[in-house]
């Protein structure tokens, strides 16, 4: 059972990753590490569930609880970009390059 | 008069009170100076002026280290008027204060050399005057507090607290190159205050973690620290002070930022601080090292070449103001002369050539400061026969310019001559080659002197050159009569600096033969 | 408070001097004098000068009319505002002088009544209270009176006061007349320091202290950049010779632990006589003595120094600054005694430049510059004096050297006076100076030619006049000495001494020669043949006013008769004999014994008469000479210059010594400091590369980072990712 949880989790985290390296879209790259967030999530539930502990559990929700926080100023983040640059493609935004 | 200053109860306030008194006055100023716009009508009261306020604070200053001065007993060679206040007790460290001969010196030659430097460059700061004279007050708190530290982390506190304030009084109120000057200024002061920092650590380490107070850690560290360990420690602690005080060759820095800073600036830049540390700091902790032969003579070979490098790199100077920095350079030779020569005399010449190059070199700042802010140029060919038109001027920069040249009866012979003496005995050859400094020294002053107010006079500057005004020319009086003072009767302050020369002497000659008794294993705490 | 530091010196030492408690108690007062005179005339010269605007007009006797127009505006403004200062400067500044004069003769007299007791007290020492204490050196502010420094005083203050009041109508019209007189008061004062000091560093105060007046009245007319340069020169090249003085200060203080003549005098006999300590003291002595008394190799700033105004010339370039040096040796004779070897070289320093002076002198146009040259040369044979041993004769021949050569340069000023008024007249720029522009100036002039003439035959040693006594005597010291003394026994580079001595005999008999020759060309180009001022000038010369005159006069006594201070033992029959070697018995006569070996040599008569009789037929024989030679007309300015080639030529040039230093020393020095120390090693090296450089590294690390911030988020991600990997597998495969 365990084994499955994880490597369902191991899943959900790499496409997690690939699409954080991968797509340009500022929007998506947000969604994938939403993703990658709930897979962490998803290998703690399995873990406390093995251990029997309740530790793992309320670090979800945590995760959770920062989740939505970073949910709400990435999306501010990302409409004030929109709103400056025109677009969220981020190949086109390096303001910080050095 | 003492019994005024008894009932005052003087010697237990007034330490403390010179180093807070200027920060009171710096936050005054904030709060409530205000800067004359030249030409609008001042809507507001006189003393309300920046500078005034500056004044009145500086004159508070002068009067407190005055009384000091009275209530001061050369018999005694121990701390004066010594104030213990508790810090931070984990570490040991406390807001110690105190005076003997030497720091008694120093303190009276910043209290009363910067309120002439204020009075004489009156004009002369014209974008933000308020930040800029209260950071002078608190330079001049960092100074004190220098010279005042009995503590080794409250003296890295101060130390601190003469290099920023100074960085934001080039880097704001400065000259063209002004970001560059600052810029130059902090790093290298800062790279030796963090050596120092290190240094100060590996001796509060090695004295057991549990003091910072000087008289303590000297107790503790006595014996406990090897040859090697020593010799890296003091390098530590010397590369600061070099550095501070524009050692050759750590001097580049000066020229630029003396000639990039207000001209009060320049004259509080704070060269004393780090030669003063030598002779607090670096000597009495590291005999040992300070007697290794080897680095004794380099060092005393560096200044001997610093005396004369200065001066022949002063002397085709073609800007007046980077000659001064030049030759201030070539003073600062004959410094560490004295002090590595490590006689009773050479010592107590040192000083007296740092106060001379506090009185001389500062006046001749002031008095160049003068001749630029009114011809707008400080390039020595642009001038000629002042002496004409401004004949106070060249009769003030005359009298400046021969005491620097070390003329018996001005303040600059008897230190020259002191740290010669004294230098002669140990190091026969470098006080002789430092002797030449002396032949050099009229060269480079009295060749700029003619060009500046001998001469044919010149059409388009020197027209310009007005002579003194009556606020300059206070000043003006008060530095001839040092000068005077100082080198015809300098026997109350050679008197008071005797002590603390001989206790140095001691301490490092007895220093060294514990060290020498130290086991060589005690390596790096 | 002074009164109470005086009061306290005089409890403390034993009232067993003689002159404890008489006039001579004092001695402070002659410096502080002319102290005063300085402080009043100062504040006469700057405080006008701070109310009336500047000061805007150059009023230079001796450097032509550049600023006519200037000049007529100054006379104008001069009748209302400064001549009521000046005024106030004419009485002070000679009259803090003269009051001197008076002490000094007061203390002198007192002396006299002290008598032979005198003899054996030694020093009249006083001490003003502490200069420098430092550890074990004390250095006190300490004067000493004794028969040397009492008769040095006499000839500042004496000669000094008649130069002042000379000076009244010499500078009369010139715009800086109070700061002339503040500077020459300061100078007396500095001068009094140097030869009433009772240390080496209280000496060096006044030493120090005349090269700077020398060095401001020099400058005087600083408008001119020559002048400028002239009083440059003169510090700088006085400060070579300080740095030697300070050496030897430094020496004796690490060696003997004292600095005070007392101390010096009596530790001395610790000293291996003849050591290389005891040589090296005396020879950095001379090497301070070279520089302030313009010897070899560093006389280069007298002859420059007449820029100077010229009375100024006349005291301070003539009669007492450039004496200095021997007195100074005189002064440290008790060290010079055990140093023969020092002392030859001193002798042969001072025959050297003697005779090399006097050659210059011979081609010389400028009439200061005839003098002044003149005056290096009489230096040399005071050296020379005090080279073998013979103090006295030294301290003589400065003493008449100091009045005839004073009344030489007074009369020359008086001569350029008169020339400079003439062309004032006239508004033509011409040298008032240049002898070319003199001649038959007799029938304008009779005084000035008068006493010139008496001054002319005292320096070229003709009998009964000062001159010839005092260099009689010193010629008889040097071949006394060759014959027998504690340096003829040595040997330089492997010559005996003795020969050198005769050597240098011969040296003075040919300088004696030369000497007549240029001086009597001197008086008949100025004085005689026909007169070349110019037409229109001529009726305009005449005699300098009654202020110039008498003091000239005073001189021309003291010129004639200066001689009987000292006179022979031979001529004993003229009046008392050797007055000023009993005199200075005391300080100097076991000094002048252990150099000639015991007892100083006595000649017999017959030598004497002898040496005198060449003495006397060598200045004839040059005047004769120069009669002859310098009789006919004079060539025109350019053609005679046109003529001059080799020898002469570099005889006129003064054998291109200023030339040669200025290229292969002063250039050199300034190109090595301007392009390799600034230029290459500071703003390349070690700002450049080093400070600079270390900047520029890391900038470029700094640089090479940047790089990497592309600041696209995705390479930042791909970055994080290999790097979780990298770490991942690490700990993985580990």
């Amino acid at each position: 059972m365990i084994a499955e949880a994880l490597f369902f989790s191991a899943i959900l985290f790499t496409i997690g990753v690939v699409g954080v390296l991968t797509r340009r879209n500022a929007l998506i790259i947000f969604m994938c590490v939403e993703l990658m967030l709930n897979a962490v999530n998803l290998s703690f539930v399995a873990l406390s569930k093995m251990h029997g502990a309740a530790l793992g559990q309320v670090f979800v929700v945590f995760v959770m609880t920062v989740a939505a926080a970073e949910a709400a100023v990435g999306l501010a983040i990302v409409i004030a970009v929109y709103r400056h640059f025109g677009t969220v493609e981020l190949q086109n935004i390096n303001l910080l390059r050095g | 008069m003492r019994d005024v200053l008894a009932a005052l109860r003087l010697d237990a306030w007034v330490l403390p009170a010179l180093m807070v008194w200027p920060l009171l006055g710096a936050l005054l100023i904030f709060m409530f100076g205000r800067t004359a716009r030249p030409g609008a009508a001042p809507g507001f009261a006189p003393w309300r002026d920046v500078r005034v306020l500056t004044m009145i604070v500086l004159i508070g200053e002068a009067l407190m280290s005055v009384g000091l001065w009275a209530i001061f007993d050369p018999g005694v060679t121990g701390w004066q008027a010594r104030i213990d206040l508790p810090w931070i007790p984990e570490w040991g460290a406390g807001l110690t204060l105190g005076v003997d001969g030497i720091s008694l010196v120093m303190v009276l030659l910043t209290t009363l050399l910067m309120p002439l430097a204020v009075l004489a460059s009156w004009d002369n700061v014209r974008s933000k005057v308020r930040s800029y004279y209260g950071l002078l007050l608190i330079l001049m708190s960092g100074t004190l507090g220098v010279f005042l530290a009995l503590d080794l982390l409250l003296f890295y506190v101060c130390w601190e607290l003469v290099l920023i304030p100074m960085y934001f009084m080039i880097g704001i109120s400065g000259g063209r190159e002004r970001a560059r000057a600052s810029h130059k200024y902090f790093l290298a002061a800062f790279i030796g205050s963090l050596l120092m920092l290190v240094s100060i650590i590996a001796l509060w380490v090695a004295g057991g973690s549990q003091s910072f107070n000087l008289d303590a850690l000297l107790i503790a560290t006595r014996g406990a620290i090897g040859q090697t360990a020593q010799t890296w420690l003091f390098l530590g602690f010397f590369t600061a002070f070099a550095v501070k005080s524009a050692f050759f060759p750590f001097h580049t820095w000066l020229p630029d930022a003396q000639h990039e800073a207000p001209t009060s600036g320049a004259v509080a830049l704070g060269i004393k601080v780090g030669t003063y540390g030598i002779l607090r700091f670096a000597l009495p902790f590291f005999p040992a090292a300070a007697l290794d032969p080897t680095l004794r003579l380099t060092i005393i070979g560096l200044a001997v070449a610093g005396i004369i490098y200065g001066a022949l790199v002063a002397m085709v100077q073609p800007d007046f103001k980077k000659l001064v920095s030049y030759a201030s350079v070539s003073h600062l030779g004959f410094v560490v002369l004295g002090i590595f020569a490590l006689t009773v005399q050479s010592i107590q010449g040192a000083m007296m050539v740092m106060i001379g190059h506090g009185v001389s070199i500062g006046a001749l700042f002031l008095l160049v400061g003068m001749l630029q802010d009114r011809s707008g140029t400080g390039m020595i060919q642009r001038f000629g026969g002042i002496a004409r038109v401004a004949p106070l001027f060249a009769a003030s920069l005359t009298v400046v310019a021969l005491s620097t040249i070390g003329l018996p009866g001005t303040n600059g012979f008897v230190g020259e001559f002191l740290v010669l003496i004294g230098a002669y005995g140990a190091y026969p050859i470098p006080a002789v080659l430092a002797t030449t400094g002396v032949i050099l020294a009229a060269v480079y002053l009295l060749w700029a002197l003619q060009r500046v107010i001998f001469n044919p006079r010149t059409a388009d500057e020197a027209g310009d050159v007005r002579d003194l005004d009556r606020r300059e020319l206070v000043a003006m009086v008060g530095f001839v009569v040092a000068i005077l003072w100082l080198g015809i009767a300098p026997g109350p302050v050679l008197r008071r600096i005797e002590g603390p020369a001989q206790r140095i002497v001691e301490q490092v000659t007895r220093g060294a033969e514990t060290a020498a008794a130290a086991p060589p294993t005690a390596a790096l705490p | 408070m002074m009164l109470a530091l005086l009061q306290a010196a005089a409890e403390a030492s034993p009232a067993a001097h003689p002159l404890a408690g008489t006039v001579a108690e004092y001695v402070w007062m002659l410096p502080l004098l002319p102290l005063l005179g300085f402080v009043i005339n100062g504040l006469l010269s700057i405080v006008p000068a701070y109310h009336a605007g500047p000061e805007d007009v150059s009023h230079d006797p001796e450097a032509g009319h550049t600023d006519m127009a200037h000049e007529e505006a100054y006379e104008a403004e001069a009748t209302t505002f400064h001549r009521r200062w000046n005024a106030l400067s004419s009485v002070v500044g000679p009259l803090v002088v003269g009051i001197a004069f008076v002490l000094a003769a007061a203390i002198f007299l007192a002396m006299r009544a002290a008598g032979p007791s005198l003899e054996t007290a030694g020093a009249f020492v006083r001490t003003y209270g502490s200069w420098m204490p430092a550890g074990e050196l004390r250095i006190n502010w300490g004067l000493q009176l004794d028969q040397l420094s009492m008769l040095m005083t006499l000839i500042i203050t004496g000669v000094g006061t008649l130069i002042h009041l000379f000076s009244i109508g010499y500078m009369r019209t010139d715009p800086g007349y109070s700061r002339y007189f503040a500077y020459l008061n300061l100078f007396v004062c500095f001068m009094l320091v140097l030869v009433l000091g009772g240390s080496y560093p209280v000496l060096f105060v006044g030493w120090e202290g005349v090269g700077l007046c020398s060095y401001l009245l020099i400058g005087f007319w600083f408008s001119d950049e020559s002048n400028a340069n002239a009083g440059k020169k003169a510090f700088i090249v006085n400060r070579v010779g300080d740095f030697g003085f300070l050496v030897a200060m430094f020496l004796l203080w690490a060696n003997l632990g004292t600095l005070d003549y007392a101390g010096v005098d009596a530790a001395a006999t610790r000293l291996v006589a003849n050591g290389a300590l005891v040589t090296a003291i005396c020879l950095f002595l001379f090497l301070g003595c070279a520089g302030k008394s313009a010897q070899l190799p560093l006389y280069i700033w007298l002859p420059d120094a007449m820029a100077g105004p010229t009375p100024v010339s006349a005291l301070i370039h003539a009669a007492t600054m450039v004496t200095a040096g021997v007195y100074l040796i005189a002064r440290s004779g008790a060290l010079f005694a055990l140093a023969p070897f020092a002392s030859l070289l001193v002798a042969l320093t001072g025959a050297l430049t003697a005779l090399f002076a006097a050659t210059i002198g011979l081609k010389q146009w400028d009439i200061k510059k005839v003098l002044a040259y003149s005056t290096v040369s009489q230096l040399g044979y005071m050296f020379v004096a005090a080279g073998v041993g013979a103090y006295s004769a030294a301290v003589f021949h400065l003493a008449t050297h100091a009045f005839f050569k004073a009344l030489l340069f007074l009369g020359a000023g008086s001569v350029i006076y008169a020339l400079h008024e003439a062309y004032h007249h006239t508004h033509r720029e011409e040298d008032a100076q240049d002898m070319r522009n003199m001649g038959g100036l007799r029938r304008h002039m009779p005084v000035t030619w008068a006493l010139m003439w008496a001054a002319t035959l005292a320096i070229a040693g003709v009998p009964v006049f000062s001159g010839f006594f005092s260099k009689d005597q010193i010629l008889g010291a040097v071949y006394g000495a060759a014959r027998h003394s504690a340096i003829g026994e040595l040997r330089l580079l492997g010559i005996p001494g003795s020969a050198i001595l005769y050597g240098i005999y011969v040296l003075g008999l040919v300088t004696a020669l030369i000497t007549a020759i240029y001086m009597t060309r001197m008086m008949l180009y100025t004085f005689h043949g026909a007169n070349r001022t110019g037409e229109g000038e001529r009726p305009h010369l005449h005699e300098a006013p009654w202020i110039m005159t008498g003091p000239l006069a005073v001189l021309g006594v003291l010129t004639v008769f200066g001689g009987w201070l000292n006179l022979p033992a031979v001529l004993h029959a003229l009046g008392p004999e050797a007055l000023l070697d009993r005199w200075l018995a005391p300080v100097v006569a076991r000094a002048s014994a252990t150099l000639a070996g015991g007892e100083v040599a006595h000649l017999s008569h017959a030598t004497e008469y002898a040496l005198i009789g060449a003495a006397v037929a060598v200045s004839v024989l040059g005047i004769g000479f120069a009669v002859v030679r310098y009789r006919g007309p004079l060539l025109a300015k350019r053609e005679a210059e046109a003529a001059e080639t080799g020898l002469g030529a570099a005889v006129r040039q003064a054998y291109y010594v200023d030339r040669g230093i200025g290229r292969y020393l002063v250039e050199p020095t300034i190109a090595l400091s301007r392009k390799v120390l600034w230029r290459g090693l500071d703003v390349g090296l070690i700002d450049g590369v080093i400070v600079n450089g270390s900047a520029a590294l890391m900038r470029g690390v700094a640089w090479a980072g940047a790089r990497i911030q592309t600041g696209n988020v995705g390479n930042y991600a791909w970055i994080v990712a290999v790097g979780a990997l990298v770490v991942i597998g690490a700990v993985a495969f580990r």
